[in-house]
């Protein structure tokens, strides 16, 4: 679906945008991406004026307010350093929606531009830093949970799972129906928690039915989401952001 | 919004259908799986729907001219054309020519343009009988259902309720839940009928513009029992079937069939370019084209959302879509089910009376994926979504900003405000996070399957101060 990606070299220099459902309720995921990145020796710059991509509000169909909220963000992100974004779907908002919501607009050229240096994060980690990883831990069953807008959007999906399988003691086990959104999907939860609850308890099943000891996703809303519904289960599964899983695991190979 | 309230209902209850849960969400796997092997390689997938969605788009851009020469090369062939622009036109239309035939008997193939002209229920306020002979909306009549899928329109039911069903409705046959047994009993029931009836009715997959043909897709014989039994035959489609040439049928049939059922052909692909002709042993003496419009024009108004025409009705979005294979087709009030039918039927009817089907999905983007023609389905749900809420009356899309209240926008626009202004946004962060513990631990309906998200101690805003990560 997404056209072929080209990829930077490896930059000195990289913007990282946190997303805001990261800086409430998972900076230290955030924050464990950044390390990763700056690990190798690259200088990372958090803009401490960003808020929000917008794709909240832009999904829910008000135009208006999301365009606001983005255009602040291209005024943070004007420097031209690659975007690292620790969620495909926020990634995938800024790479993909922003063009569209700015043609037209005063503000198109610095949209596309900005669009074309938005990275994922595990992309980032894999094609642009091509990081190998040591892996400290004890070993370990995961499943991961790949969200629809890192598999289909940013097509980062192989990414994920690669960077996973440079951990050795951590052994990826693969749930039924993993391609299948887990019924987040932003205010759908709100506006349709029926079909959202029959979703999510669907694929946490599937999670559990794997024996796992820990969840892993690249996105906090299908983390929340599955998390959330594995918690009111009183299910004994962790949960980790991929970045917060890998810098883990791999930290102290820096004394 | 009486709208929504029906829709959850319908949606609650078909999340509390059982077989929902067992049978159709297998029947979606099997097809999903069959679609999957019938494009074993990726490269030559993309190049073919690559092609659909251009013969698509080409089609379409030239609408107009390709219509008129539909009209003349069928005219040349002896079909005759008829123009509704809404569907109570197409419904006269057609019973206009029944009564010119004194038929009381009509025998119809699957066509959803008359699901949507709700043609059955219209001859039979006139008297006049319709019998559908696809086996599948032959079930639904007796049991007085609308389709739930475009494609196999009983899915939904087992092979258990069905042999109930004719139980029930023809109780001198003797009970057989064997799948032959029934459909050998609902072939003798129809054989008759095709013999009886004056008209028969069919959709059309394709009209073809350079040669005046009328193509359709079909895998029980029925279709082509309806088309060449009868004297009379009329085809009803919608104005955005048209195509331009005849070498576009095949890439065309290939992407609909291995997307639909993952057949490489159906079982009958019937080409109907004339009446029968002096000499000829079969085929009907009249045949009449009936275009429908109702509301696809305005569609075809909006640059981007004429991409909705595209669609060659496939079924594969709703197969793959995880929402229909929860609440199945019926739910959804419209038509056309499923992704597909969450951006047409809105623009069709209005979004204030369908405007809760765009909302009704994840835009997880699985219909996207595998459309053969590529429509960008979850865009057009985003698209739909502003149309339903937008207050600045531009645009022609109908029942606009009808799904607007003071609440919901004023949450967006003070969200708007606190987002675009960083230091009332970080300090917003700052006293959540630090009065996390006298925040609620209830959210709505949120919490009724989840726990409440933790809410951190510190915002990623001050953990990259605090380590010492630059601001620029």
């Amino acid at each position: 679906m997404t056209e072929e990606k080209r990829y930077p070299e490896k930059p000195e220099k990289v913007y990282y945008f946190g997303t805001c459902l990261i800086d409430l309720l998972y900076p230290e995921a955030g924050l464990a991406g950044m390390q990763l990145i700056q690990r190798e020796g690259i200088e990372v710059v958090f803009p401490q004026d960003q808020t929000c991509c917008g794709q909240p509000a832009w999904n829910s169909g008000y135009r208006v307010e999301a365009i606001r909220v983005a255009q602040h963000q291209l005024d943070c992100f004007n420097e031209d350093y690659p975007i690292v974004v620790p969620s495909g779907s926020c990634a995938g908002m800024m790479r993909h929606h922003y063009p569209e919501m700015f043609k037209g607009s005063t503000d198109e050229l610095r949209a596309n531009t900005l669009a074309g240096r938005v990275f994922e994060l595990t992309e980032f980690l894999e094609h642009v830093l091509k990081i190998t990883l040591e892996d400290l831990g004890s070993p370990v069953k995961v499943a991961l949970h790949t969200s629809c807008a890192a598999r289909r959007e940013m097509g980062v999906a192989t990414e994920h799972e690669a960077l996973l399988k440079q951990l050795s003691n951590v052994e990826l086990l693969q749930q039924s129906r993993k391609e299948e959104c887990c019924g987040f999907g932003g205010t759908f939860a709100v506006k349709h928690p029926a079909i959202s609850a029959e979703m999510v308890s669907e694929k946490a099943n599937a999670i559990t039915a794997t024996g796992a000891d820990t969840l892993i996703s690249g996105d906090c809303g299908c983390l929340m989401n599955i998390a959330g519904h594995l918690e009111y289960q009183e299910k004994q599964i962790d949960s980790r952001h991929i970045a917060s899983f890998i810098w883990e695991r791999t930290h102290a190979t820096e004394r | 919004m009486q709208q929504s309230a029906e829709f959850h209902t319908r949606v609650e209850h078909a999340l509390a259908n059982g077989q929902i849960k067992t049978s159709f969400r297998s029947a979606m796997d099997g097809l999903m799986a069959k679609r999957k092997a019938a494009f074993p390689d990726p490269e030559a997938l993309e190049t073919l729907r690559f092609r659909g969605a251009q013969i698509r788009a080409n089609s379409l851009s030239k609408l107009h001219e390709l219509l008129e020469q539909l009209e003349n090369n069928c005219h040349k062939n002896g079909i005759q054309v008829h123009w509704a622009e809404r569907i109570e036109d197409a419904n006269n239309i057609v019973l206009t020519i029944m009564q010119n035939h004194q038929a009381d008997l009509l025998i119809k193939g699957k066509s959803m343009v008359s699901e949507e002209m709700e043609l059955n229920r219209f001859l039979e306020q006139h008297g006049i009988e319709c019998i559908e002979s696809d086996l599948g909306e032959y079930i639904l009549q007796l049991a007085g259902e609308p389709p739930s899928h475009i494609v196999a329109p009983a899915i939904h039911k087992s092979r258990q309720q069905i042999a109930q069903l004719f139980n029930e409705k023809f109780p001198d046959i003797p009970y057989s839940d064997d799948v032959d047994r029934l459909t050998r009993n609902a072939r003798e029931i129809l054989r008759k009928k095709f013999y009886a009836a004056r008209v028969g009715l069919s959709g059309v997959n394709f009209a073809v513009a350079e040669t005046g043909t009328l193509c359709l897709v079909e895998n029980e014989g029925n279709g082509r029992m309806c088309t060449t039994v009868p004297p009379v035959h009329i085809a009803v489609t919608g104005i955005e079937k048209v195509v331009e040439k005849l070498e576009h049928i095949p890439p065309l049939l290939k992407l609909l069939c291995r997307s639909a059922t993952g057949q490489a052909i159906t079982t009958y692909f019937n080409m109907i370019t004339s009446p029968r002709k002096q000499g000829e042993k079969d085929g009907p003496e009249e045949i009449h084209l009936v275009l429908l419009d109702n509301g696809r024009s305005r569609i075809y108004e909006d640059d981007e959302l004429i991409t909705t025409l595209r669609c060659i009705r496939c079924g594969a979005c709703m197969n793959h879509c995880p929402v229909y294979a929860r609440i199945g087709g019926h739910a959804y009030g419209s038509t056309i089910p499923g992704p597909i039918g969450s951006i047409l039927e809105p623009q069709k009817a209005g979004l204030d009376k369908l405007g809760d089907l765009p909302s009704a999905s994840t835009l997880c983007g699985a219909c996207a994926e595998v459309c053969p023609v590529h429509i960008p389905i979850p865009k057009l749900l985003n698209r739909l979504r502003f149309e339903r809420t937008r207050n600045d009356h531009a645009g022609a899309t109908l029942g606009q900003s009808s799904g607007r209240t003071v609440m919901e926008a004023g949450i967006w626009k003070g969200w708007s405000w606190v987002h675009s202004q960083p230091r009332l946004y970080r300090l917003a962060m700052y006293i959540i996070t630090r009065l996390r513990k006298l925040l609620p631990q209830r959210i709505g309906p949120w919490t009724q399957v989840r726990k409440a998200p933790h809410i951190a101690q510190k915002t990623l805003h001050e953990l990259a101060l605090k380590e010492g990560f630059n601001d620029k």
